[in-house]
């Protein structure tokens, strides 16, 4: 038998990743706590240098290699580059977060980098096995991270739901896969989709697969009826992880959905589609609504994050390049939104006091007009209000559902997301027109003061450039056929 | 510098707003004040030229500016104006010089981000009137929402925090739908040309649900009985300043709309809905006139008249002549002129006795008779006297219906004798009689800074009503084309 050594250089982001995760791991044994900010600062460097390998790998036309089971394309590329970036944001938050918390340890920093992996991998998975692998990579960190203050009950008992929760929905995933491949006779995801393509539509096995494939899909992202693990696992986290789950792994559940759905399984899109618009209805409605009775902000944005995914199935559901193009952008802003709220919520916490009621940001306006500022933007582009970059995305996924034909969904769309406007404008109140109730000065390192300012003006700066971005996304997904 | 004066009219205050913001706290209150009116008087003479060197004789679009935004999606940067914008874009600029003059005393809190917010105010809504692509339109229109917001949330009266929520939610929810009636034109159009737009083929089941979906952001916004009743909460919680700027522009924002977009786009919508719309139209009238007359709180009464000035305006509109819309446009802009003088007038007395309520007043002439002549000039202008402007637009609009309907001149002329019936008898609670209480008895006469924005506004309403045609003159050929337009079937 003759041995073929697979082409490396498309996965070198990953190796690269991975081999620093476990560098660190091992230097973080041999470093004091005094010291322990190296282990940062190497994790960054990390996320950095993948950002520069995978710009130096990036090719028009996609690369497969290991026996097709990896493809580095255009769409892989992006939402990599999307991971780094926004997870990069991410460890900045949390840093002072954690050191104030004593969890600033090494194994943070491993267990973020292997999520980051798992990401990567699913992002430029071509094959069941592969995205399954990714997947796994990143729930398992996830996992760990949440239960990472463990003397907290409610982050080990937040920790203890997810994982049962996730394992179940994993199980379904790979019960669904089971049937496609036993339908096909195949685990590579444009195989699949070829010998789909040459069955009748309704083969029992096929819709059977797809249903529990869809199930698996949507309890990973937390979409309406399999979204109970959301609330609790936002709210039991401690908010340094939480931000990580809010932001990041959404890309990934993007290329989740993209790959499974669209490249293994668009023959099949009249039946997703159908129950994607059931899903997708249903998360925005009980999401939106369920959110006005949060008192606590995690909860909130919890419910918030529910609402968004059933935005984003939008563009997944109006099948065609500009819905998953709209849905792509749609997931990359609103990762970027995401992590500037969890981040303002770090920034107001202190050591032993988390701001985590909606009432700790009273009369936030008189302590720190500009951080009043960066929430109002975040909030208002959360709510899909113009100028700010949340209004192009909602903007973008209502066009391709208009363009699918769908005007009743989109009607429906438009006016939960005045709905949901109510909970984002009553933050702005609670900031701008309530006293504050105490006025202790806010205190940040200049490294986080900066990057939140960036990210939450961000929003309004991107506008002239705005176009570009869609175009960014258009070009990634063109890269899948 | 001409070819881009549109965006330098729109960029100009909201880069001044950024500006004043950055002043930071109220120790350098007094840099915010000066900042702002100099950017808002460096913005209404940047929007003098625009007046000047309009060409009256033509109905195309002027000072066109057209870039490259957002190219995957078609949506282009692109702005022009006609005779009708450019009267509301005057407007816009004239009254922020108003409202900044007239807050210079009166507001001493969060001095940097009150200005701030009405200088960028100031920037959409001239925006709204001079985008013609549909989504910069769109943005224009809601981001104006978050300023306003803030404005009554921020220095309104006691129940502020429900009136603006409410205006917000009211707003937002009328808008969305306007927001998928322009994707659907979109995708027949291929473009979001607002122009492109006008010339397009619509079947009437088409247009009859985009005029709803329009109608829900435009009803709202004009506000049309009986989606207003967010109005008059919102004005009474209002800061002075805020109210002006609701009442002389912002509502002219949903009419704008109607001529924008109902009308030309829309043509046998208009006409098959017509019936509608003059019915709500004189609802407005003569309900919202009577509704007017029991008030007893001052801004609330102003605001009823409003809706029910607005209601003559959108009469005029959709009773397809020539005096029908060019009397509802010069109604538009002279309501503009008379509500906000009323409103800084209410705010002149609020200044001093901290009440709205016409049972706390009672002689005030004695003490400021200055004053109680310039707020009788703007309540009679208000009552639709002859020589005021408020006369020119009423008079029009009730020769172009009586063209139409006789029984619609016979409604809408009731406004004569409702609107001097609130409007005086107001004024003779208020200003007129024995000096009611002692608090009034201390009231001293309007102060050099209240009589000058007094004066300019007095000196628009008399010109406007003695010698409309610098008005009538620059909107003519554009009213022509659009009622030529709404007159030309599409189907």
């Amino acid at each position: 038998m003759k041995f073929v050594i697979p082409e490396i250089a498309p996965a070198l982001p990953e190796i690269f990743v991975f081999s620093m995760a476990c560098a660190i791991l091992v230097l973080d044994l041999f470093l004091s706590d005094r010291l322990r900010v190296i282990s940062y600062w190497f994790t960054q460097l990390t996320l950095l240098g993948a950002a520069l390998l995978t710009f130096k790998i990036m090719s028009d036309a996609p690369v497969h290699t290991f026996s097709n089971m990896f493809v580095a394309d255009r769409l892989a590329d992006l939402l990599k580059l999307g991971t780094y970036v926004i997870t990069f944001f991410v460890f900045v938050y949390s840093r002072d977060y954690l050191r104030d918390r004593g969890m600033f340890r090494g194994e943070y920093y491993v267990l973020g980098l292997l999520g980051v992996v798992g990401m990567m991998i699913m992002a430029s998975a071509s094959h069941f096995l592969t995205l399954y692998l990714g997947l796994e990579l990143l729930s398992l960190s996830l996992y760990a991270m949440v239960a990472f203050q463990r003397d907290s009950a409610v982050a080990t008992e937040a920790a203890m739901k997810y994982f049962v929760l996730g394992a179940i929905a994993s199980g379904m995933l790979l019960y669904g896969m089971s049937m496609l491949y036993g339908v096909t006779g195949n685990l590579e995801i444009a195989a699949v989709a070829r010998s789909i393509a040459k069955m009748p539509a309704d083969n029992i096995i096929l819709i059977f697969g797809l249903v529990f494939v869809i199930a698996g899909l949507a309890f990973k992202v937390g979409a309406v009826p399999f979204h109970m693990w959301v609330p609790d696992v936002y709210h039991g986290a401690p908010t340094s992880v939480t931000l990580y789950i809010g932001t990041a792994p959404k890309l990934a559940a993007f290329a989740l959905f993209i790959r499974l759905l669209v490249g293994g399984l668009e023959p099949l899109s009249g039946s997703w589609q159908s129950m994607l618009v059931i899903i997708a209805l249903l998360s925005m409605a009980i999401g939106n609504i369920i959110a006005i009775a949060q008192d606590n902000i995690k909860r909130m944005l919890a419910y918030s994050s529910i609402s968004h995914m059933g935005f984003f199935l939008l563009g997944i559901l109006s099948a065609g390049p500009n819905g998953y193009g709209s849905s792509l952008f749609y997931i990359l802003i609103y990762a970027i939104m995401s992590a500037g709220s969890f981040g303002m919520i770090i920034l107001l916490s202190r050591a032993g006091f988390e701001a985590e009621r909606l009432e700790d940001f009273k009369g936030l306006n008189q302590r720190s007009p500009w951080h009043a500022l960066f929430m109002m933007l975040l909030m208002l582009s959360m709510a899909g209000v113009p100028p700010t970059a949340g209004f192009y995305a909602k903007l973008l996924v209502i066009q391709s559902v208009i363009q699918a034909n769908m005007i009743p969904l989109a009607v429906a769309a438009v006016l939960l997301a005045v709905i949901g406007a109510y909970y984002y404008l009553r933050v702005i109140k609670l900031m701008y027109f309530d006293d504050a109730t105490e006025h202790s000065p806010i205190r940040a390192n200049w490294d986080m003061q900066v990057m939140i300012g960036f990210n939450a003006l961000l929003l309004v700066g991107i506008l002239p450039w705005i176009g570009a971005l869609m175009e960014l996304c258009r070009v990634a997904i063109r890269s899948l056929s | 510098m001409l070819d881009h004066l549109l965006s330098l009219v729109i960029f100009l205050p909201i880069l001044g707003g950024v500006a004043v913001l950055a002043t930071g706290g109220d120790r350098q209150a007094d840099y915010a004040r000066q900042i702002s009116l100099a950017v808002a008087a460096l913005t209404f003479l940047a929007t003098l030229p625009l007046y000047s060197g309009y060409n009256t004789g033509t109905h195309s679009m002027q000072f066109m500016e057209d870039y490259a935004w957002i190219e995957a999606f078609h949506v282009r940067y692109r702005l022009g104006i006609d005779g009708i914008s450019l009267l509301l874009i005057l407007l816009t600029s004239f009254s922020t010089v108003l409202v900044v003059i007239s807050a210079w005393r009166v507001i001493d809190t969060k001095v940097a981000q009150y200005h701030a917010a009405f200088l960028i105010m100031e920037g959409l809504m001239i925006g709204v009137f001079s985008a013609l692509d549909g989504i910069l339109f769109y943005v224009f229109w809601e981001a104006m929402l978050v300023p306003m917001f803030l404005i009554i949330g921020l220095w309104g009266g006691p129940n502020r925090v429900y009136a603006t929520v409410k205006f917000f939610l009211y707003t937002f929810l009328g808008s969305v739908l306007m927001l998928v009636a322009f994707i659907y034109l979109y995708f027949k159009a291929g473009s979001f040309d607002i122009l492109a737009w006008h010339d397009l083929k619509l079947g009437l089941n088409e247009q009859i649900l985009i005029f709803f979906a329009f109608f829900a952001a435009f009803a709202v916004k004009v506000p049309m009985w009986p989606v207003h009743t967010w109005l008059p909460d919102a004005h009474v919680e209002a800061p002075t300043g805020g109210s002006v700027i609701l009442a002389a522009i912002m509502l002219k924002m949903g009419a704008y709309g109607y001529l924008r977009f109902s009308l030309p786009i829309l043509p046998d919508a208009s006409h098959e809905l017509a019936w509608l719309m003059i019915s709500l139209s004189l609802i407005a009238v003569i309900y919202i006139g009577l509704v007017a007359l029991v008030q007893d709180d001052m801004k609330k009464l102003i605001a009823y008249s409003s809706i029910a000035h607005m209601g003559f305006v959108t009469l005029g509109f959709f009773i397809f002549n020539v005096q029908g819309i060019e009397g509802g446009i010069v109604q538009m802009i002279s309501h503009g002129f008379v509500s906000g003088a009323l409103f800084l007038c209410v705010g002149v007395m609020y200044d001093r006795l901290h009440s709205r309520m016409i049972k706390d007043y009672g002689g005030v002439a004695n003490r400021m008779p200055i004053f109680a002549s310039f707020m009788m000039l703007f309540a009679l202008a208000n009552a639709g006297l002859p020589g005021t402007s408020g006369f020119v637009g009423e008079f029009l609009v009730i020769l172009g219906a009586f063209q139409v309907n006789v029984w619609y001149a016979v409604a809408a002329a009731t406004t004569l004798v409702f609107g001097a019936a609130y409007t005086l008898w107001m004024y003779k609670r208020v200003l007129f009689g024995e000096v009611a209480n002692e608090q009034v008895e201390k009231l001293t006469d309007a102060t050099p800074r209240e009589i000058v924005f007094l004066s300019l506004l007095a000196f628009v309403v008399l010109l406007m009503g003695l010698w409309p045609f610098p008005f009538l003159d620059v909107m003519h050929a554009s009213v022509d084309h659009l009622l030529q337009q709404a007159m030309t079937s599409k189907l």
